[in-house]
């Protein structure tokens, strides 16, 4: 029985870009931007990092393939550098590269870097691009909202949700997280909203409207990992550990057998739970203080909570609109804007999260700080409701 | 010799007022103020001569209690392939065994009655179809644009079950160029309407009629239905009176409703008389195009029984108005509209991998898993049953003609489409299965989860820079 990831690595330093339409930076702008910061937060040198994990979502619009885009911009030592794309997963994906090596003991200190330039594209959303030879052939030619709104329809269907009920706590997630995104100067989106805008703002893919999608931004996170015991002959204190660490990806049942019903995301479920029984946590609604999930779209964060188990089957309208996700809530989401409002370069999205748990474990997230945070998790997913990447990182302070 | 053993129709739902297509042209040309009544048939950005072609054969195949085909022809003059057998691509959509006989008739508004005729006279047995299907483009404003129509008929010929016999057919083939469309040219060069009625219509028709009622030893005044093809709307009456042939008899073009169909107008006119004759009626089927093909059919007892599910009456119901005459113009590419970035992605289609994908992409074909039942779409190498994941379990499996509904959906304005926003969802299929599909003829407001669907074959994409264009199944919504 494997024994898990829990308490066997713990962050050294992190590091973010301001995320934004970022027109001026390049992706090694962007890089060396948030490694800067990472390496000062670090206290170390770069020579001092053993093995790189390296994520970008899109390719073509951003650095291209392969480890070396990183290592030159980054100028690293000849170190061993991995590429890994698993969509909107792929910063976490890139984390649990680094933490995986530290915890194997292959190397000591390892460094997770992600980072996305969406804005080369001349046109708002996401970059069009293809999906395969064959899937391309007969796939719908849906866009990023298009995808995620039938989760909706999904979800109005399964719980009989009359559609302005399920609009109007949508609007409020998106509120919500313009509120606290108005508190974060890196944010990329710093405006507050109200419910009205939300509601009556042009309609993307039904019912998604303008606000109820994430910012698509260019930016960068990073993180640098090690064993706890370095850490604490580096004289660092209040070590955030690494509780769990999950993924789960769809296998083609949700897109092609009757059992799912379109009303929520199997993969989340799953890697939640099993991250849940990782980091021994049994009661997640006590238990996590703050979470910073993939709301690429209002929706998605209110089936979201659900299947994280934050809210039970069902409740998502009801507690959204009761405030239980907002800053003063009983479980504070996105308290740093989220990707609604903070941004979503897709490689960096994950490791942007941790660095909010972290910074919010270590008290120093300024305005938005959260009175007493203690475990923090963060939900990636990448790809679309019927068949997607889910991750689940759970960060807390090292016992 | 043969005769007609069942009939089908396709017209596109969409039906464009004429009025609003008078108000953007007759600026120009103030002529078209006289031909501003009634509506026509267009086809939507996804329909071409193809899928109009694959939808008239189906609603054929569906009066056959025998479904088994030995042949099948397509004529047109608008067929989307230059070398490509389109009628091939259309056998395949409708899951035709590829044993059978197949063979495109062009060039010529007399396309179908001479493939029509070839049939008649062949000694093959079996049910042999013909389709006729049409998808002309016409200039901006031109009459030929108010006039025509888009569509498609089809027929099965063959010798038991018959419910129209072919009696006699005749044709004088006569180098007669009232129009023509070259090498290289998208559009039908015209000469003078009066000058086609008097020096073709009036000359040539008349000794096919008379040729064909002599060889079966008739005369015009027994003629129930005749049909002749054209969007000159008087000419038919005048040729009637002119050969004896009753006035009742006479089947109207439908320039009103629909417009005319170009080389599929016979098969069309043909279907709506069948669908309208008694047993032991006489049709006479004109097609006109540098000379004149008759062939006179008389019914028999079979035909009040055989109706196929649609036919034209169902086509004329199945309607929706437009009045958006700019819509026309860029589904029919008359108009450089600007698609955005989103619609400059490359479209290529990879022939190779098209080809190892065709079962799903042109038949619609998934599977069936031998091991625990469960239907599916695509099919892949493992059973989708998270209980079974059997390998290479599956038997092909026709979800073509699966009715389903909708389980999830949106109506997307951030991708590319022709015709926004873009409706898709996950269709969910009675018989299980189920697959993120396209939706068509979507109308805003009919749509929602639970919503009953039926599937049909249509364009998906196209590649203009390589001339190719990419068909798939999309999911339409049951009124």
């Amino acid at each position: 029985m494997a024994s898990g990831i829990k308490d066997k690595v713990v962050i050294l330093g992190m590091g973010c870009s301001k995320f934004g339409e970022r027109w001026d930076s390049s992706p090694a702008d962007l890089m060396v931007e948030a490694f800067e910061e990472c390496l000062a937060d670090a206290g170390i040198e770069r020579n001092q990092i053993e093995a790189a994990w390296f994520g970008a979502g899109i390719d073509a619009f951003n650095v291209g393939s392969s480890a070396m885009p990183m290592s030159i911009a980054l100028r690293l030592n000849y170190i061993p550098v991995t590429k890994v794309e698993n969509m909107c997963a792929t910063g976490t994906e890139a984390f649990r590269g680094a933490v995986y090596a530290v915890a194997s003991g292959a190397c000591d200190i390892a460094l997770a870097l992600g980072v996305e330039k969406l804005k080369d594209t001349g046109y708002g959303g996401l970059p069009q691009r293809t999906r395969g030879v064959e899937n391309d052939m007969y796939w719908p030619n849906l866009s990023a909202p298009g995808a995620f709104a039938q989760l909706a329809s999904g979800y109005r269907a399964k719980h009989k949700v009359n559609s302005d009920d399920l609009k109007r706590a949508m609007a409020h997630v998106s509120v919500k997280s313009h509120a606290n995104g108005a508190k974060n100067p890196k944010a990329h989106l710093q405006r507050e909203i109200t419910e009205e805008q939300a509601i009556n703002a042009p309609y993307i893919a039904e019912p998604i409207g303008l606000f109820d999608c994430c910012g698509v931004s260019d930016g960068s996170a990073c993180a640098i990992v090690t064993t706890p015991e370095i850490a604490k002959s580096l004289g660092k204190e209040n070590l955030v550990a690494v509780k769990a660490l999950q993924l789960a990806v769809s296998n083609g049942t949700e897109s092609g057998h009757i059992s799912w019903d379109g009303s929520y995301l199997k993969t989340t479920r799953i890697a939640s739970q099993r991250a849940y029984d990782e980091a021994g946590i049994r009661r997640p609604k006590k238990e996590i203080t703050m979470t910073e999930v993939h709301d690429c779209f209002s929706i998605t964060e209110l089936v979201t909570m659900e299947d994280l188990q934050l809210a039970d089957e069902g409740a998502g309208v009801k507690d959204v609109l009761d405030g239980a996700f907002d800053a003063e809530g009983s479980n504070p989401c996105q308290i740093d804007g989220g990707l609604k409002c903070f941004g979503h370069p897709i490689g960096a999205s994950g490791l942007r999260m941790l660095y909010e748990n972290y910074l919010q474990l270590q008290g120093r997230a300024g305005a938005r700080q959260l009175s007493d945070p203690s475990l923090g998790l963060n939900h990636n997913l990448g790809g679309f409701p019927h068949q997607n990447i889910c991750s689940i990182s759970i960060v807390g302070p090292y016992d | 010799m043969k005769g007609i053993t069942a009939y089908g129709v396709y017209l596109p739902r969409l039906r464009l007022n004429r009025q609003a297509m008078v108000e953007s042209n007759a600026w120009f040309d103030s002529s078209l103020n006289g031909l501003g009544k009634g509506e026509r048939s267009i086809c939507n950005w996804d329909e071409d001569t193809i899928t109009m072609a694959v939808e008239a054969g189906i609603d054929c195949l569906s009066a056959l209690q025998d479904k088994s085909l030995s042949g099948l022809n397509l004529a047109s003059t608008t067929a989307p392939f230059v070398d490509r057998q389109n009628s091939v691509l259309v056998a395949e959509a409708m899951n035709l065994n590829t044993q059978i006989r197949t063979m495109d008739i062009g060039s010529s508004q007399r396309a179908a009655t001479s493939a029509l005729i070839a049939g008649l006279e062949s000694t093959r047995s079996g049910h042999n179809m013909m389709i006729a299907s049409e998808h002309r483009r016409t200039k901006a404003g031109s009459r030929a644009e108010m006039l025509w129509g888009d569509g498609a008929a089809a027929l099965t010929v063959g010798d038991d079950k018959v419910i129209a016999q072919c009696l006699a057919v005749a044709t004088n083939a006569v180098d007669f160029v009232d129009h023509y469309r070259g090498e290289g040219s998208d559009f039908d060069y015209e000469w003078e309407e009066r000058w086609i009625r008097d020096e073709g219509f009036m000359k040539f028709v008349p000794e096919a009629v008379s040729a064909v009622l002599e060889s079966a030893g008739r005369v015009a005044a027994e003629i129930d239905h005749f049909i002749l093809p054209t969007d000159q709307a008087r000419t038919p009456a005048a040729l009637a009176k002119q050969l004896g042939i009753s006035p009742d008899a006479v089947v109207d073009n439908q320039i009103a409703s629909v417009g005319v169909a170009g080389a599929a107008q016979p098969l069309i006119l043909l279907a709506k008389a069948l669908e309208s004759a008694l047993p032991g009626q006489l049709i006479l089927l004109l097609g006109f195009g540098q000379g004149c093909d008759a062939i006179l059919f008389q019914t028999t007892d079979r035909i009040e029984r055989c109706r196929p599910d649609r036919g034209l009456s169902g086509a004329l119901k199945n309607r929706r108005e437009e009045t958006n005459y700019h819509k026309f113009l860029s589904f029919n590419n008359l108009v450089e509209r600007d698609i955005g970035k989103r619609g400059e992605v490359d479209k290529q289609t990879f022939l190779s991998g098209f080809n190892r994908r065709k079962d799903l992409l042109t038949g619609f074909i998934g599977g069936k898993c031998r091991a625990c039942g469960t239907v599916q779409i695509p099919r892949e190498k493992y059973c989708v049953n998270p209980e079974c994941q059997a390998l290479d379990s599956q038997d092909n499996f026709s979800f073509a003609n699966q009715p389903g509904t909708v389980l999830t959906w949106t109506a997307d304005r951030l991708t590319f489409d022709w015709s926004p926003p873009a409706y898709f969802g996950m269709v969910q299929f009675e018989c299980g299965g189920k697959l993120m599909m396209d939706f068509t003829e979507v109308e805003e407001g009919m749509i929602d989860s639970g919503s009953r669907v039926s599937v049909h074959f249509r364009i998906r994409q196209f590649d203009a820079q390589r001339g190719f264009r990419k068909y798939f199944w999309k999911a339409v919504v049951e009124s």
